[in-house]
Protein backbone atom coordinates (compact mmCIF):
# COMPACT_ATOMS: atom_id res chain seq x y z
CA UNK A 1 0.00 0.00 0.00
CA UNK A 2 1.09 3.31 -0.65
CA UNK A 3 2.15 5.84 2.38
CA UNK A 4 0.41 9.20 3.49
CA UNK A 5 1.35 12.01 0.94
CA UNK A 6 0.66 15.38 0.77
CA UNK A 7 0.80 15.88 -2.89
CA UNK A 8 -0.11 13.65 -6.07
CA UNK A 9 -0.08 13.41 -9.59
CA UNK A 10 -3.31 13.25 -11.04
CA UNK A 11 -4.61 12.82 -14.46
CA UNK A 12 -8.19 12.77 -15.37
CA UNK A 13 -10.27 13.72 -18.79
CA UNK A 14 -11.69 16.99 -18.71
CA UNK A 15 -14.38 17.86 -21.02
CA UNK A 16 -12.90 15.45 -23.43
CA UNK A 17 -9.37 16.50 -23.23
CA UNK A 18 -6.78 14.19 -21.33
CA UNK A 19 -5.46 16.98 -18.03
CA UNK A 20 -2.94 15.82 -15.78
CA UNK A 21 -1.09 17.98 -13.33
CA UNK A 22 1.18 17.63 -9.62
CA UNK A 23 -1.49 19.13 -7.00
CA UNK A 24 -1.62 19.08 -3.46
CA UNK A 25 -3.85 16.61 -1.49
CA UNK A 26 -5.85 19.36 -0.10
CA UNK A 27 -6.66 20.81 -3.14
CA UNK A 28 -10.66 20.79 -4.59
CA UNK A 29 -12.07 19.78 -7.40
CA UNK A 30 -13.46 22.64 -8.08
CA UNK A 31 -10.47 24.65 -7.72
CA UNK A 32 -8.34 22.25 -9.12
CA UNK A 33 -10.94 22.79 -12.89
CA UNK A 34 -10.79 26.73 -11.80
CA UNK A 35 -7.18 27.47 -11.29
CA UNK A 36 -4.99 24.73 -12.91
CA UNK A 37 -7.09 23.95 -15.28
CA UNK A 38 -8.94 26.88 -16.74
CA UNK A 39 -12.34 26.22 -16.69
CA UNK A 40 -13.51 29.48 -15.06
CA UNK A 41 -17.12 28.31 -16.06
CA UNK A 42 -16.89 26.38 -12.45
CA UNK A 43 -18.41 28.80 -10.25
CA UNK A 44 -17.48 28.69 -6.27
CA UNK A 45 -19.82 30.19 -4.21
CA UNK A 46 -19.88 28.97 -0.72
CA UNK A 47 -17.30 26.69 -0.67
CA UNK A 48 -19.12 24.61 1.70
CA UNK A 49 -21.88 22.55 -0.31
CA UNK A 50 -24.44 24.87 0.27
CA UNK A 51 -25.21 26.60 -2.57
CA UNK A 52 -24.73 24.49 -5.60
CA UNK A 53 -23.43 26.80 -7.87
CA UNK A 54 -19.85 24.71 -8.37
CA UNK A 55 -21.44 21.20 -9.71
CA UNK A 56 -19.92 19.43 -11.83
CA UNK A 57 -20.35 16.38 -13.95
CA UNK A 58 -17.94 13.57 -12.43
CA UNK A 59 -18.31 9.85 -14.35
CA UNK A 60 -22.07 11.24 -15.55
CA UNK A 61 -23.30 12.35 -12.13
CA UNK A 62 -23.78 15.86 -11.03
CA UNK A 63 -21.41 16.52 -7.84
CA UNK A 64 -21.02 19.52 -5.95
CA UNK A 65 -16.91 20.32 -6.93
CA UNK A 66 -16.33 21.83 -3.87
CA UNK A 67 -16.62 18.61 -1.70
CA UNK A 68 -14.24 16.81 -3.41
CA UNK A 69 -11.10 16.49 -3.91
CA UNK A 70 -8.94 16.62 -6.92
CA UNK A 71 -7.11 13.74 -5.87
CA UNK A 72 -10.21 12.04 -5.95
CA UNK A 73 -11.21 12.81 -9.64
CA UNK A 74 -8.19 10.75 -10.67
CA UNK A 75 -8.68 8.98 -13.82
CA UNK A 76 -12.48 10.39 -13.97
CA UNK A 77 -14.28 11.92 -16.71
CA UNK A 78 -15.07 15.56 -15.82
CA UNK A 79 -17.46 17.73 -17.46
CA UNK A 80 -17.95 21.23 -16.71
CA UNK A 81 -20.31 23.87 -18.28
CA UNK A 82 -17.32 24.67 -20.92
CA UNK A 83 -18.42 21.66 -22.02
CA UNK A 84 -21.79 20.44 -22.30
CA UNK A 85 -22.65 22.33 -25.78
CA UNK A 86 -21.94 21.38 -29.16
CA UNK A 87 -17.94 21.80 -30.46
CA UNK A 88 -19.39 24.31 -33.13
CA UNK A 89 -21.14 26.24 -30.38
CA UNK A 90 -24.64 25.17 -30.76
CA UNK A 91 -26.09 24.94 -27.36
CA UNK A 92 -27.37 21.56 -25.16
CA UNK A 93 -31.23 21.51 -24.87
CA UNK A 94 -30.53 21.84 -21.38
CA UNK A 95 -28.63 25.29 -22.17
CA UNK A 96 -31.39 26.51 -25.19
CA UNK A 97 -34.15 26.02 -22.75
CA UNK A 98 -32.74 28.41 -19.83
CA UNK A 99 -31.83 31.01 -22.47
CA UNK A 100 -35.36 30.52 -24.00
CA UNK A 101 -37.10 31.08 -20.91
CA UNK A 102 -34.91 33.78 -19.15
CA UNK A 103 -33.70 31.54 -16.56
CA UNK A 104 -30.64 33.59 -16.10
CA UNK A 105 -30.01 36.83 -14.80
CA UNK A 106 -26.05 37.24 -13.36
CA UNK A 107 -25.49 33.57 -14.57
CA UNK A 108 -23.52 32.87 -11.08
CA UNK A 109 -25.76 30.20 -10.32
CA UNK A 110 -26.29 28.90 -13.84
CA UNK A 111 -23.56 26.41 -14.59
CA UNK A 112 -24.34 24.10 -11.41
CA UNK A 113 -27.99 23.94 -12.82
CA UNK A 114 -26.63 23.29 -16.39
CA UNK A 115 -24.46 20.49 -14.91
CA UNK A 116 -26.94 19.20 -12.87
CA UNK A 117 -29.87 19.38 -15.42
CA UNK A 118 -27.24 18.11 -18.07
CA UNK A 119 -26.39 14.82 -16.27
CA UNK A 120 -29.80 14.25 -14.97
CA UNK A 121 -31.18 13.99 -19.06
CA UNK A 122 -28.16 12.09 -20.53
CA UNK A 123 -28.78 9.72 -23.01
CA UNK A 124 -32.39 8.02 -23.08
CA UNK A 125 -32.35 9.64 -19.41
CA UNK A 126 -36.24 10.98 -19.40
CA UNK A 127 -36.17 12.44 -16.05
CA UNK A 128 -39.51 13.50 -15.06
CA UNK A 129 -40.56 17.49 -14.32
CA UNK A 130 -40.72 16.54 -10.92
CA UNK A 131 -37.83 14.69 -10.46
CA UNK A 132 -35.89 17.72 -12.01
CA UNK A 133 -37.75 20.58 -10.25
CA UNK A 134 -36.50 18.00 -6.81
CA UNK A 135 -32.72 18.60 -7.92
CA UNK A 136 -33.04 22.27 -8.13
CA UNK A 137 -33.21 22.11 -4.13
CA UNK A 138 -29.37 21.55 -4.57
CA UNK A 139 -28.85 24.85 -5.93
CA UNK A 140 -29.25 28.95 -4.57
CA UNK A 141 -30.48 31.27 -7.57
CA UNK A 142 -30.31 34.76 -5.89
CA UNK A 143 -31.37 36.76 -9.01
CA UNK A 144 -34.61 35.03 -10.82
CA UNK A 145 -36.71 33.96 -8.36
CA UNK A 146 -36.80 30.41 -9.91
CA UNK A 147 -39.71 30.77 -12.26
CA UNK A 148 -37.28 31.18 -15.35
CA UNK A 149 -36.06 27.90 -14.22
CA UNK A 150 -39.02 26.31 -13.34
CA UNK A 151 -40.27 27.01 -16.52
CA UNK A 152 -37.43 26.10 -18.82
CA UNK A 153 -37.57 22.67 -16.80
CA UNK A 154 -41.54 22.27 -18.29
CA UNK A 155 -40.04 23.02 -21.60
CA UNK A 156 -37.28 20.17 -21.16
CA UNK A 157 -39.66 17.50 -19.86
CA UNK A 158 -41.96 18.48 -22.50
CA UNK A 159 -39.15 18.25 -24.74
CA UNK A 160 -39.36 21.35 -26.57
CA UNK A 161 -35.45 22.60 -26.11
CA UNK A 162 -35.41 25.55 -27.91
CA UNK B 1 -11.24 28.36 0.74
CA UNK B 2 -8.52 25.73 1.54
CA UNK B 3 -7.79 22.81 3.97
CA UNK B 4 -4.87 22.69 6.19
CA UNK B 5 -2.60 20.69 4.43
CA UNK B 6 -2.32 16.79 4.94
CA UNK B 7 -1.40 14.12 4.28
CA UNK B 8 -4.07 11.36 2.11
CA UNK B 9 -3.87 8.04 1.65
CA UNK B 10 -6.33 5.94 -0.43
CA UNK B 11 -6.21 1.93 0.28
CA UNK B 12 -8.35 -0.50 -2.00
CA UNK B 13 -8.64 -3.09 0.88
CA UNK B 14 -9.75 -3.32 4.29
CA UNK B 15 -6.70 -4.11 5.40
CA UNK B 16 -4.83 -1.72 4.56
CA UNK B 17 -6.98 0.89 5.96
CA UNK B 18 -7.42 -0.70 9.61
CA UNK B 19 -3.50 -0.41 9.37
CA UNK B 20 -3.69 3.17 8.51
CA UNK B 21 -5.58 4.14 11.54
CA UNK B 22 -4.11 1.89 13.74
CA UNK B 23 -0.37 3.52 12.73
CA UNK B 24 -2.23 7.09 12.70
CA UNK B 25 -2.70 6.20 16.78
CA UNK B 26 -6.05 8.82 16.31
CA UNK B 27 -4.35 11.49 14.05
CA UNK B 28 -6.32 9.66 10.66
CA UNK B 29 -9.73 10.86 9.91
CA UNK B 30 -11.73 9.01 7.55
CA UNK B 31 -13.29 10.68 4.11
CA UNK B 32 -16.25 8.68 2.70
CA UNK B 33 -18.47 10.74 0.81
CA UNK B 34 -17.38 13.81 2.33
CA UNK B 35 -20.31 15.67 2.14
CA UNK B 36 -20.31 17.33 5.89
CA UNK B 37 -16.19 16.54 6.00
CA UNK B 38 -15.60 18.35 3.45
CA UNK B 39 -16.94 21.57 4.27
CA UNK B 40 -15.81 21.07 7.87
CA UNK B 41 -12.11 20.86 6.01
CA UNK B 42 -12.97 23.82 3.84
CA UNK B 43 -13.63 25.70 7.12
CA UNK B 44 -10.71 24.29 8.73
CA UNK B 45 -13.16 23.21 11.66
CA UNK B 46 -11.52 19.86 10.95
CA UNK B 47 -7.63 19.68 10.62
CA UNK B 48 -6.57 16.16 10.16
CA UNK B 49 -3.22 14.91 10.37
CA UNK B 50 -3.76 12.06 7.81
CA UNK B 51 -6.77 11.93 5.48
CA UNK B 52 -7.77 8.39 4.82
CA UNK B 53 -9.63 8.14 2.07
CA UNK B 54 -12.07 5.09 2.09
CA UNK B 55 -13.99 5.26 -1.25
CA UNK B 56 -11.54 2.83 -2.99
CA UNK B 57 -12.44 -0.11 -1.11
CA UNK B 58 -14.76 -1.83 -2.82
CA UNK B 59 -15.58 -4.24 -0.61
CA UNK B 60 -17.18 -1.90 1.24
CA UNK B 61 -19.98 -1.07 -1.64
CA UNK B 62 -22.98 -2.44 -2.81
CA UNK B 63 -25.94 -4.36 -1.14
CA UNK B 64 -25.69 -7.96 -0.56
CA UNK B 65 -28.04 -10.74 1.26
CA UNK B 66 -26.46 -11.46 4.82
CA UNK B 67 -27.92 -13.94 7.52
CA UNK B 68 -31.52 -13.20 7.85
CA UNK B 69 -30.63 -9.21 6.82
CA UNK B 70 -29.68 -7.03 4.30
CA UNK B 71 -25.96 -5.87 4.21
CA UNK B 72 -25.64 -2.93 3.03
CA UNK B 73 -21.76 -1.37 2.39
CA UNK B 74 -20.66 1.88 3.96
CA UNK B 75 -19.55 3.03 1.14
CA UNK B 76 -22.66 2.37 -1.16
CA UNK B 77 -23.74 5.97 -2.82
CA UNK B 78 -27.30 7.65 -1.27
CA UNK B 79 -28.32 7.50 -5.06
CA UNK B 80 -27.33 3.88 -5.40
CA UNK B 81 -29.13 2.83 -2.53
CA UNK B 82 -31.92 5.22 -3.53
CA UNK B 83 -32.24 3.17 -6.77
CA UNK B 84 -31.56 -0.35 -5.47
CA UNK B 85 -34.35 -2.91 -6.64
CA UNK B 86 -33.62 -4.79 -3.49
CA UNK B 87 -33.63 -2.45 -1.08
CA UNK B 88 -36.89 -0.99 -2.56
CA UNK B 89 -38.31 -4.58 -2.15
CA UNK B 90 -36.70 -5.70 1.26
CA UNK B 91 -36.80 -2.25 3.53
CA UNK B 92 -38.52 0.19 1.61
CA UNK B 93 -38.71 2.96 4.45
CA UNK B 94 -34.76 2.92 3.91
CA UNK B 95 -35.46 4.07 0.38
CA UNK B 96 -38.32 6.39 1.33
CA UNK B 97 -36.06 8.06 4.55
CA UNK B 98 -33.20 8.05 1.80
CA UNK B 99 -34.80 10.52 -0.58
CA UNK B 100 -35.26 13.12 2.18
CA UNK B 101 -31.17 12.82 2.83
CA UNK B 102 -29.52 16.21 1.21
CA UNK B 103 -29.91 16.71 -2.42
CA UNK B 104 -29.86 14.83 -5.91
CA UNK B 105 -26.01 16.14 -5.65
CA UNK B 106 -25.33 15.46 -2.20
CA UNK B 107 -26.93 11.56 -2.53
CA UNK B 108 -24.22 11.62 -5.77
CA UNK B 109 -21.14 11.67 -3.51
CA UNK B 110 -23.10 11.17 0.46
CA UNK B 111 -22.69 7.43 1.25
CA UNK B 112 -24.94 5.20 3.75
CA UNK B 113 -22.39 4.48 6.11
CA UNK B 114 -20.98 8.14 6.32
CA UNK B 115 -24.41 9.08 7.44
CA UNK B 116 -24.89 6.79 10.53
CA UNK B 117 -21.40 7.06 11.19
CA UNK B 118 -21.57 11.23 11.64
CA UNK B 119 -24.71 10.42 13.64
CA UNK B 120 -26.20 13.76 12.74
CA UNK B 121 -29.31 13.96 15.43
CA UNK B 122 -31.87 15.22 12.94
CA UNK B 123 -30.55 13.24 9.90
CA UNK B 124 -32.51 10.13 8.83
CA UNK B 125 -30.08 7.42 8.22
CA UNK B 126 -29.01 7.09 12.02
CA UNK B 127 -32.85 6.81 13.30
CA UNK B 128 -34.02 4.27 10.56
CA UNK B 129 -31.25 2.11 11.74
CA UNK B 130 -31.83 2.17 15.49
CA UNK B 131 -35.55 1.75 14.09
CA UNK B 132 -34.97 -1.33 11.91
CA UNK B 133 -32.78 -2.71 14.62
CA UNK B 134 -29.76 -2.85 12.10
CA UNK B 135 -26.27 -3.96 13.38
CA UNK B 136 -23.51 -1.52 12.63
CA UNK B 137 -19.84 -4.18 12.18
CA UNK B 138 -16.80 -2.50 12.72
CA UNK B 139 -13.28 -3.58 12.28
CA UNK B 140 -10.04 -2.84 13.51
CA UNK B 141 -6.50 -4.46 13.36
CA UNK B 142 -7.52 -5.96 16.83
CA UNK B 143 -10.67 -7.28 15.22
CA UNK B 144 -14.31 -7.27 13.95
CA UNK B 145 -17.36 -6.40 16.44
CA UNK B 146 -21.08 -5.86 16.08
CA UNK B 147 -22.82 -3.16 17.37
CA UNK B 148 -26.59 -3.08 17.47
CA UNK B 149 -28.04 0.71 16.08
CA UNK B 150 -29.24 1.35 19.30
CA UNK B 151 -26.34 0.84 21.35
CA UNK B 152 -24.04 2.93 18.64
CA UNK B 153 -24.50 6.67 19.64
CA UNK B 154 -23.84 8.80 22.79
CA UNK B 155 -24.57 12.06 21.38
CA UNK B 156 -24.46 14.31 19.16
CA UNK B 157 -22.06 13.31 16.16
CA UNK B 158 -20.37 10.83 18.75
CA UNK B 159 -20.75 7.16 18.52
CA UNK B 160 -19.11 4.24 20.48
CA UNK B 161 -16.22 3.35 17.60
CA UNK B 162 -12.92 4.06 18.64
CA UNK B 163 -10.35 5.68 16.70
CA UNK B 164 -8.99 3.02 14.94
CA UNK B 165 -11.82 1.24 14.09
CA UNK B 166 -13.66 1.25 10.75
CA UNK B 167 -17.43 0.58 10.23
CA UNK B 168 -17.47 -2.13 7.58
CA UNK B 169 -21.31 -3.00 6.90
CA UNK B 170 -24.96 -2.26 8.12
CA UNK B 171 -26.72 -5.43 8.48
CA UNK B 172 -30.65 -4.26 8.44
CA UNK B 173 -32.43 -7.54 9.66
CA UNK B 174 -35.15 -8.87 7.64
CA UNK B 175 -38.89 -7.49 7.69
CA UNK B 176 -41.41 -9.72 6.74
CA UNK B 177 -43.01 -8.61 3.25
CA UNK B 178 -45.41 -6.06 3.45
CA UNK B 179 -44.94 -4.77 6.56
CA UNK B 180 -46.05 -1.45 7.71
CA UNK B 181 -43.97 1.56 7.13
CA UNK B 182 -43.97 4.69 9.19
CA UNK B 183 -41.75 7.44 8.22
CA UNK B 184 -42.62 11.63 7.99
CA UNK B 185 -40.39 14.46 8.87
CA UNK B 186 -40.97 18.14 8.80
CA UNK B 187 -38.44 20.43 7.60
CA UNK B 188 -38.16 24.05 6.53
CA UNK B 189 -37.14 23.39 2.89
CA UNK B 190 -36.55 20.05 0.86
CA UNK B 191 -33.06 18.89 1.63
CA UNK B 192 -32.77 20.59 4.71
CA UNK B 193 -31.89 18.56 8.17
CA UNK B 194 -35.65 17.88 9.85
CA UNK B 195 -36.68 19.89 12.77
CA UNK B 196 -38.67 16.93 13.83
CA UNK B 197 -38.97 12.86 12.11
CA UNK B 198 -40.03 9.62 12.93
CA UNK B 199 -39.28 6.42 11.16
CA UNK B 200 -40.74 3.25 11.63
CA UNK B 201 -42.13 -0.26 10.63
CA UNK B 202 -44.35 -2.50 12.39
CA UNK B 203 -44.74 -6.28 11.59
CA UNK B 204 -48.42 -7.48 11.75
CA UNK B 205 -49.36 -11.32 12.70
CA UNK B 206 -53.09 -12.65 12.48
CA UNK B 207 -54.20 -9.01 12.70
CA UNK B 208 -51.67 -7.63 15.77
CA UNK B 209 -49.14 -6.38 16.11
CA UNK B 210 -46.03 -8.95 16.45
CA UNK B 211 -43.38 -6.77 16.17
CA UNK B 212 -42.40 -2.39 16.19
CA UNK B 213 -39.46 -0.32 15.39
CA UNK B 214 -39.76 3.49 15.09
CA UNK B 215 -37.28 5.59 16.48
CA UNK B 216 -37.43 9.56 16.06
CA UNK B 217 -34.89 11.86 14.61
CA UNK B 218 -34.36 15.83 15.40
CA UNK B 219 -36.02 15.13 19.04
CA UNK B 220 -32.58 15.03 21.45
CA UNK B 221 -29.09 14.76 21.27
CA UNK B 222 -29.21 11.27 19.09
CA UNK B 223 -31.85 9.07 17.13
CA UNK B 224 -34.25 8.34 19.76
CA UNK B 225 -35.80 4.69 19.96
CA UNK B 226 -39.67 5.24 21.02
CA UNK B 227 -39.35 2.41 23.23
CA UNK B 228 -42.47 2.72 25.52
CA UNK B 229 -44.63 3.03 22.22
CA UNK B 230 -43.08 0.21 20.66
CA UNK B 231 -43.70 -1.69 23.72
CA UNK B 232 -46.93 -0.86 23.90
CA UNK B 233 -48.09 -1.70 20.25
CA UNK B 234 -46.66 -5.02 20.60
CA UNK B 235 -49.82 -8.02 21.16
CA UNK B 236 -52.28 -5.08 20.26
CA UNK B 237 -54.90 -5.87 17.42
CA UNK B 238 -55.02 -3.01 15.06
CA UNK B 239 -58.27 -1.94 15.32
CA UNK B 240 -57.48 -1.42 19.22
CA UNK B 241 -54.82 0.49 18.64
CA UNK B 242 -55.35 4.48 19.43
CA UNK B 243 -52.41 6.66 17.69
CA UNK B 244 -52.57 9.71 19.70
CA UNK B 245 -51.83 7.34 23.00
CA UNK B 246 -49.06 5.79 21.51
CA UNK B 247 -48.06 9.21 20.32
CA UNK B 248 -47.46 10.18 23.69
CA UNK B 249 -45.68 7.81 24.45
CA UNK B 250 -43.32 8.25 21.98
CA UNK B 251 -42.95 11.68 22.59
CA UNK B 252 -42.13 10.91 26.60
CA UNK B 253 -38.90 9.01 25.64
CA UNK B 254 -37.54 12.41 23.51
CA UNK B 255 -35.61 15.21 24.43
CA UNK B 256 -35.86 17.92 22.34
CA UNK B 257 -33.83 21.01 22.43
CA UNK B 258 -34.33 24.68 21.86
CA UNK B 259 -32.40 25.88 18.61
CA UNK B 260 -32.91 29.03 16.18
CA UNK B 261 -35.22 26.82 13.93
CA UNK B 262 -37.29 25.74 16.53
CA UNK B 263 -38.46 25.60 20.16
CA UNK B 264 -38.12 22.11 22.06
CA UNK B 265 -42.07 22.73 22.97
CA UNK B 266 -42.47 22.91 19.06
CA UNK B 267 -40.73 19.87 18.62
CA UNK B 268 -42.92 17.82 21.37
CA UNK B 269 -46.41 18.86 20.07
CA UNK B 270 -45.52 18.50 16.07
CA UNK B 271 -44.02 15.26 16.53
CA UNK B 272 -46.61 14.35 18.42
CA UNK B 273 -49.00 15.20 16.08
CA UNK B 274 -46.68 13.67 13.35
CA UNK B 275 -46.65 10.58 14.90
CA UNK B 276 -50.31 10.11 15.69
CA UNK B 277 -51.08 11.02 11.98
CA UNK B 278 -48.46 8.68 10.72
CA UNK B 279 -49.34 5.84 12.31
CA UNK B 280 -53.09 6.49 12.37
CA UNK B 281 -52.92 6.77 8.61
CA UNK B 282 -50.33 3.65 8.17
CA UNK B 283 -53.20 1.75 10.02
CA UNK B 284 -55.88 3.13 8.38
CA UNK B 285 -54.68 1.32 4.95
CA UNK B 286 -54.29 -1.86 6.07
CA UNK B 287 -57.34 -2.21 7.85
CA UNK B 288 -59.18 -1.12 4.44
CA UNK B 289 -57.04 -3.75 3.00
S1 LIG C 1 -19.41 26.37 -3.91
FE1 LIG C 1 -19.80 24.26 -3.85
S2 LIG C 1 -21.82 24.18 -3.08
FE2 LIG C 1 -21.37 26.30 -2.96
S1 LIG D 1 -28.85 34.07 -12.02
FE1 LIG D 1 -27.82 35.18 -10.49
S2 LIG D 1 -27.68 33.69 -8.91
FE2 LIG D 1 -28.91 32.69 -10.34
Amino acid sequence: MSEPQSSFRVEMTINGRAKHATIEARKSLGDFLRDDAGYTGVHLGCEHGVCGACTVIVDGKAVRSCLMLAVQADGCEVTTVEGVAQADGTFHPVQAALREEHALQCGFCTPGIVCTLTALTKGDQKPTEEQMLAAMSGHICRCTGYQGIRRAITRLAAGEAA
Amino acid sequence: MKPAPFDYVAPTTVEDACQVLADAGGGATMLAGGQTLMPLLNLRMSQPFILLDINKIEALKGVSRAQGATRVGPVTRQCEALASAELAAALPVLVEALSHVGHHQTRNRGTIGGSIALGEPAAEMPATAVALGAVIEARSVRGTRQIPAREFYLGPYMNVLEPDELVTAIDYPDWPQGHITLFREVAQRPGDFALVGMVGALALEGGKIARAGIAWFGMGPTPIAAAQAEQALLGQSIDAIDPQAIAELAVADTAPFDDHHASAEYRRTVGRRIFARTLGEALNIRKAA
